[in-house]
């Protein structure tokens, strides 16, 4: 029995911050993206171990108990190979570097928006 | 006053706050995620900034309070405090977030406890202008607009 013709994709919302969880719930719902949140890093990885898995993960950078850097790079170690983006206070510098290089395929600063999300979805990988 | 006119005032009050920096982009944003599914999306939002933005406040009251002041802790609930105006776009009480780090960061306590006074006045001056926003919408959906 054949397709996939109707799959819409899932997403994980990683922040710390209860408006942007709220805000970035939002602005998936409306994309007709189905998506929950989770508070921190180790969050995050708990979801994926239970056996969860995303096409898209929006991942805070500063967050307490486990930040996204160390998060992304747990979970690409784990052999999580969706797309993970970074989403961040920080534009430019050693800090978004270092966040790009713990595995993330694309970045955007904070705060989020319509136009910022569906460049990302349109990106996702099939 | 009609419907008509109300909208014409809310147009012009709204206009005003942006053209201030009361509010920026983000805010408007948050208008256009607002549809008939979430009809009360922005008010819900911003209730929660105003819910989460005194509880920080008074947490940094508390830690300037300290005899050893936590920079990291002050720093801590700053960096929320920044984050969350910054998401609903209230433009001033980001901006001086951002002072106040700086401050946090050279440890200087005379600057932090400028900064909380600071922030609790940007605060209070939007929470005004968005309550006064949300009144006239009140008003107009009671005109029947």
């Amino acid at each position: 029995m054949g397709g996939n013709a109707m799959v819409k994709p899932t997403a994980l919302v990683v922040d710390d911050n209860k408006l942007n969880r709220m805000i970035h719930g939002k602005l998936l719902d409306v994309l007709g993206i189905k998506n929950r949140a989770v508070e921190n890093g180790e969050e995050a990885i708990e979801v994926h171990l239970s056996g969860e898995k995303f096409d898209l993960i929006l991942m805070d950078r500063d967050m307490p108990v486990m930040n996204g850097i160390e998060a992304t790079k747990k979970l690409r170690a784990m052999g999580i190979k969706c797309m993970i983006a970074g989403i961040s206070s920080h534009s430019i510098g050693p800090e978004k570097e270092e966040f790009m290089e713990a595995g993330l395929d694309d970045y955007h600063e904070k705060p989020l928006t319509v136009a910022k999300l569906l460049s990302l979805v349109s990106k996702i990988k099939n | 006053m009609d419907a008509l006119q109300l909208k014409r005032q809310l147009i012009t009050f709204t206009e005003l706050l942006f053209r201030e920096g009361f509010l920026d982009e983000q805010f408007h944003q948050l208008q256009q995620l607002q549809d008939e599914k979430n009809p009360n999306f922005v008010v819900e939002v911003v209730s929660l900034f105003f819910e989460d933005s005194e509880r920080l406040l008074n947490e940094l009251a508390k830690a300037l309070d300290q005899q050893n002041v936590d920079y990291k802790k002050v720093d801590a609930h700053v960096h929320q405090l920044k984050g969350s105006s910054s998401s609903i776009g209230a433009q001033r009480v980001q901006r001086v977030c951002i002072v106040f780090r700086n401050y946090c960061n050279e440890k200087n306590v005379e600057g932090c406890l400028k900064c909380l006074q600071q922030l609790k006045h940007e605060y209070a001056i939007v929470k005004t202008k968005l309550e006064a926003l949300f009144s006239l919408e009140q008003q107009i959906l009671a005109a029947g607009g």
